[in-house]
């Protein structure tokens, strides 16, 4: 790990303010992407600004059909609390299948999504319940949020502080893992809102994206077999040696049809 | 340099650090605690696993100075008067080790599942519970007899108590 200078602030502003006047900043919530990448050295900030102070931006309430989430909400406190398993189980499931028990233990929601990664689960759940990501600046809409492979429309030194979930009808997300890194290879997260049927798939491409053509499905029919003839092109996607295009996208409807199901049981 | 100070096992410590000090390499370099292992370089292996504030964390994933404050336990603070804890003498009984390198994790993930379940642990949930934890002897069976062995222990223990 290269050499790096540590902060640790007791407030938003007081974090924005450090983060503005070092030469190459980086913040940190849990560490669980961040450190193992300082520890490749494929990163080297000047200075890390760590967010493991603020109390206030960690905790969860649930309150007129919104279930809000602070950015340094471990994975381990989203899995295990009793309100989101009441209002948004699918929530709860996907927090409890994120790495391991270790991981989850330390790693946040907020560093989950400002990461972006192409693998990662949260970021169908933010986009299929379409969530609103709350910064120290403004409003994101989870449509807007993601805009590529680790990127976000976070600006430089904004700070994620919450994401707003609505609560769904019905919800359901089905991850089919990576054996060796328990990321996602697909992960499809279904979920009957308010304004419609959305679809988001992570793992597959380079960044979260909506199906429309299984949410225009799942509105006219939500079950398992509405989707079960939707063919997915393997255009775009993401190949490795873990798995080729062609299998991630056959496994986009295999889930699909599981998280449907499930949503259903 | 940054001073950091924490309780460990029970005891405290404090020392200047370089930020980029893992916790783990605190622990071995500076504690002398050298029970906690360094099996990976990816934070998949479990090898490190400590409590960090009663929850098991990956000792290699977390800098020293994130726990300024904290209260560290390491497989050396389990055995109390010289008596092992019952995770370890269930390790110890049911041959939950072969070569010992990855047991001291082990043994902490173990702890920590045991107090998140005082319902009681089945092999399925165990299985899943130690998915941050390599072995690369034994093949797992005999660890997961381990733990369910001492969780039926500690909670009639608790339950005689
Ligand atoms: C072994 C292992 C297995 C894993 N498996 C999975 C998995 O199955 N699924 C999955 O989704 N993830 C997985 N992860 C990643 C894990 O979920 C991380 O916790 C998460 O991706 C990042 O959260 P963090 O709090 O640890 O962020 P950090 O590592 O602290 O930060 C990550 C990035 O986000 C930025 N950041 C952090 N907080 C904020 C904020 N509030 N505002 C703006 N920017 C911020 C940081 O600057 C950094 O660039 C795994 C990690 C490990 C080590
Ligand atoms: S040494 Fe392998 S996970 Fe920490
Ligand atoms: S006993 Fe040798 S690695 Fe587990």
């Amino acid at each position: 790990m290269y050499q790096f200078a540590y902060h640790r602030p007791g407030s938003l502003a007081e974090a924005e303010k450090l983060f503005s006047a070092a030469e190459d900043p980086k913040f940190m919530s849990g560490g669980q992407t961040l450190i193992p990448t300082l520890k490749q050295r494929l990163a080297s900030p000047s200075d890390i600004i760590d967010l493991g102070g603020l109390k206030d931006l960690a905790g969860i309430s649930v309150a007129d059909g919104v279930v809000t989430i602070g950015a340094a909400t471990r994975h381990a406190d989203v899995a295990s609390s009793a309100e989101v398993r009441k209002a948004i189980p699918a929530l709860a499931d996907l927090a409890g299948w994120i790495g391991d028990p270790l991981v989850r233990h330390r790693g946040t929601i907020g560093g989950s999504i400002a990461n972006a990664d192409p693998s990662a689960d949260y970021p169908a759940a933010v986009v299929a319940l379409n969530a609103t990501v709350h910064t120290t600046r403004r409003t994101i809409a989870a449509d807007d949020f993601f805009t590529g492979m680790f990127e976000t429309a976070l600006h430089t030194g904004e700070i994620v502080t919450k994401i707003a979930f609505p609560v769904a009808a019905q919800a359901a997300y089905e991850k089919f893992r990576n054996p060796a890194s328990r990321y996602a290879m697909v992960g499809v997260f279904v979920a009957r809102t308010a304004g419609g049927v959305r679809v988001a798939v992570t793992g597959a491409a380079p960044s979260v994206f909506r199906q429309e053509a299984m949410e225009a499905a799942l509105g006219k029919s939500f079950t398992p077999d509405a989707v079960a003839g939707i063919k997915v092109s393997p255009d775009g996607l993401n190949a490795d040696l873990h798995a080729s295009a062609e299998y991630r996208a056959h496994l986009v409807t295999v889930m699909a049809k599981r998280a449907v199901a499930r949503a259903n049981g | 340099m940054t001073a950091v100070s924490m309780t460990v096992n029970g005891k405290s410590v404090s020392a200047d650090v370089e930020p980029r000090t893992l916790l783990v390499e605190y622990l071995r370099e500076n504690q002398r605690l050298t029970g906690t292992h360094v099996g990976c370089d990816t934070s998949q292996c479990g090898a490190c696993v400590v409590h960090v504030d009663g929850v098991a964390v990956k000792s290699c994933t977390v800098l020293a100075v994130q726990a300024e404050g904290a209260s560290v336990v390491t497989i050396e603070g389990l055995a109390k008067d010289g008596k092992l804890h019952p995770v370890q003498e269930a390790f110890r009984e049911h041959h939950g080790l072969q070569c010992g390198f990855c047991t001291p994790g082990m043994i902490m993930t173990a702890v920590d599942m045991i107090r998140r379940h005082p319902e009681g642990l089945d092999e399925a949930t165990i299985r899943a519970e130690l998915e941050g934890n390599i072995c690369r002897c034994t093949g797992y069976h005999n660890i997961v007899r381990a733990i369910e062995a001492a969780s039926a222990a500690m909670g009639a223990k608790e339950a005689a108590a």
